[in-house]
């Protein structure tokens, strides 16, 4: 089809009758944000939700943790629902979780500084932790997955345009399953920060990706881990999205001396905590 | 909704107040492909095998254009209506059902399971429950897809009884000629999905 210099937008060319979609737009150009405002609006916005979060809890409304309209992270503001989520019972398939177990991964799997014929570049680390109900039991056979950027804040995506270096002996992806008193372990290294296209001079806190399951559908978290002492924490839009202080500080690592590895390692300790109240339901022995 | 209310005070009550206080959840960010990918990952049931079909959709966000870097996750019950306690869903053997599947949206914001027909379990709607993650999602939001046959069920469902017509429509799943179900995933606007929390 050619168009003519008379009819340059084209309408005239499609008749009424025939609806065309919108061709999708290529992901790489949806990452910047439409306006790119400076650090200093960003900033007073999230100072404003913070506050705006905290009288509306005050007042009694029920707000959740994480808040989903969230403008200072500018890619939410078409993404997020505008409808709060229906509190509904959960239904019985909901009370189960998949069940994973050894069978589905390797043990290699969790040290992400082994995947490669060289030793990756950075900071060697380990992270451990334990995943606990709400009411503190651990959970054993979790399958934990956590990705992140390397040393030099690059991730392995092929959609990420961070002009880092590539680490030809880092991928940055490992997965693993709890031990009978809810524990994992991991060796990699510590990643960097990271910029992005959410305003200008944009840039993410280091942190590693982490997805769980608990025991029920309805305690599935994906979250991040942060490292103590960040100072790019109040600029963070993405990590402000968690409205409160102390729930902020708790997807913060700690440093552990005694996890620290004598010219080995650094040791980090972060525990991970799912979403009751479902983790009352114990599945019935020889059910299903 | 006061009979969920009760009903969650009933668990609450059963194991005494939460003593820990979740972790918040976080947007799953653009890159996670390469974290969360693995072989066959949408393949909850094998493609070839008799009762397979086809589960699919679009992912939309407010503007009603399609989200490329989305996740769904699918979690339901075999065709008789059990839950599978198999393990495996991230090692598919390709002929155990495990009831989990993961899929990226792909450019055009598509996504697909081949799976089964869920049954009933205790004799409810038998519906997939869903999981959708996505840049620019600051955490998890959970939906239901429904099957569209068994009307009675559905009508004797309290989430769906809830709604009104045109919010019961975005949780109910539409049959192909070929047996195959379609879902479109609206995360805000016009038709926006019903999500839940529990």
């Amino acid at each position: 089809m050619s168009f003519t210099d008379s009819d340059p937008s084209g309408e005239e060319a499609f008749s009424s009758s025939v609806v065309l979609e919108q061709p999708a737009a290529a992901p790489e150009s949806l990452l910047a944000s439409a306006d790119m405002p400076p650090q200093r609006q960003i900033t007073e916005e999230i100072g404003q939700l913070h506050a705006e979060a905290a009288r509306r809890e005050a007042a009694g409304d029920e707000v959740p943790a994480t808040l989903y309209d969230f403008a200072p992270y500018r890619s939410s503001i078409l993404r997020h629902p505008t409808k709060n989520p229906r509190l509904v019972d959960p239904e019985t398939i909901e009370l189960f979780s998949p069940a994973f177990g050894e069978r589905d991964i390797a043990a290699i799997e969790r040290d992400l500084t082994l995947q490669h014929s060289g030793e990756p570049l950075g900071e060697r680390i380990t992270i451990t932790g334990r995943v606990l109900d709400s009411w503190g039991r651990p959970l054993p056979n979790q399958l934990v997955e956590i990705w992140q950027a390397n040393a030099a804040g690059r991730y392995i995506h092929q959609r990420d345009q961070h002009p880092a270096p590539l680490d030809p002996n880092f991928t940055g992806a490992g997965r693993t399953i709890t031990n009978d008193r809810g524990e994992y372990f991991f060796t990699t290294i510590k990643p960097g920060p990271y910029p992005w296209k959410n305003h200008i001079n944009a840039w993410r806190p280091a942190h590693v990706h982490f997805s769980l399951f608990g025991v029920a559908f309805t305690q599935r978290i994906v979250t991040q881990m942060y490292f103590p002492g960040d100072p790019l924490f109040p600029l963070d839009p993405i990590y402000n999205t968690i409205r409160d202080q102390k729930d902020r500080d708790r997807l913060i690592a700690t440093y552990d001396h005694d996890l620290t590895v004598p010219e080995f390692s650094m040791g980090y300790r972060w525990d991970i905590v799912v979403d009751g109240p479902d983790a009352t339901w114990f599945e019935p022995e020889g059910s299903h | 909704m006061a009979d969920t209310t009760d009903a969650r005070s009933r668990r609450i009550a059963a194991a005494g107040e939460p003593t820990h206080k979740p972790s918040a959840g976080q947007t799953v960010g653009p890159f996670f492909a390469f974290g969360l990918g693995y072989p066959k990952m949408h393949e909850v049931g094998f493609p070839h095998a008799p009762g397979s079909i086809l589960l699919s959709g679009t992912v939309y966000d407010g503007a009603g254009a399609p989200i490329p870097d989305a996740m769904v996750e699918i979690w339901g019950a075999d065709s008789d209506g059990r839950i599978s306690r198999a393990r495996g869903s991230r090692r598919r053997d390709d002929h155990t059902f495990t009831g989990f599947g993961r899929s990226f949206a792909t450019d055009e914001g598509h996504y697909e399971f081949w799976t089964r027909n869920p049954g009933a379990v205790d004799g409810k709607a038998p519906f997939f429950a869903v999981i959708v993650f996505a840049r620019g999602l600051p955490d998890k939001l959970h939906t239901r897809i429904y099957l569209p046959e068994d009307e009675e069920r559905l009508a004797a469902d309290p989430l769906l009884a809830s709604l009104s017509d045109e919010e019961r429509a975005t949780l109910i799943a539409t049959r192909t000629p070929e047996g195959n179900l379609t879902h479109d995933l609206r995360l805000q606007g016009e038709k926006e999905t019903v999500f839940i929390r529990f």
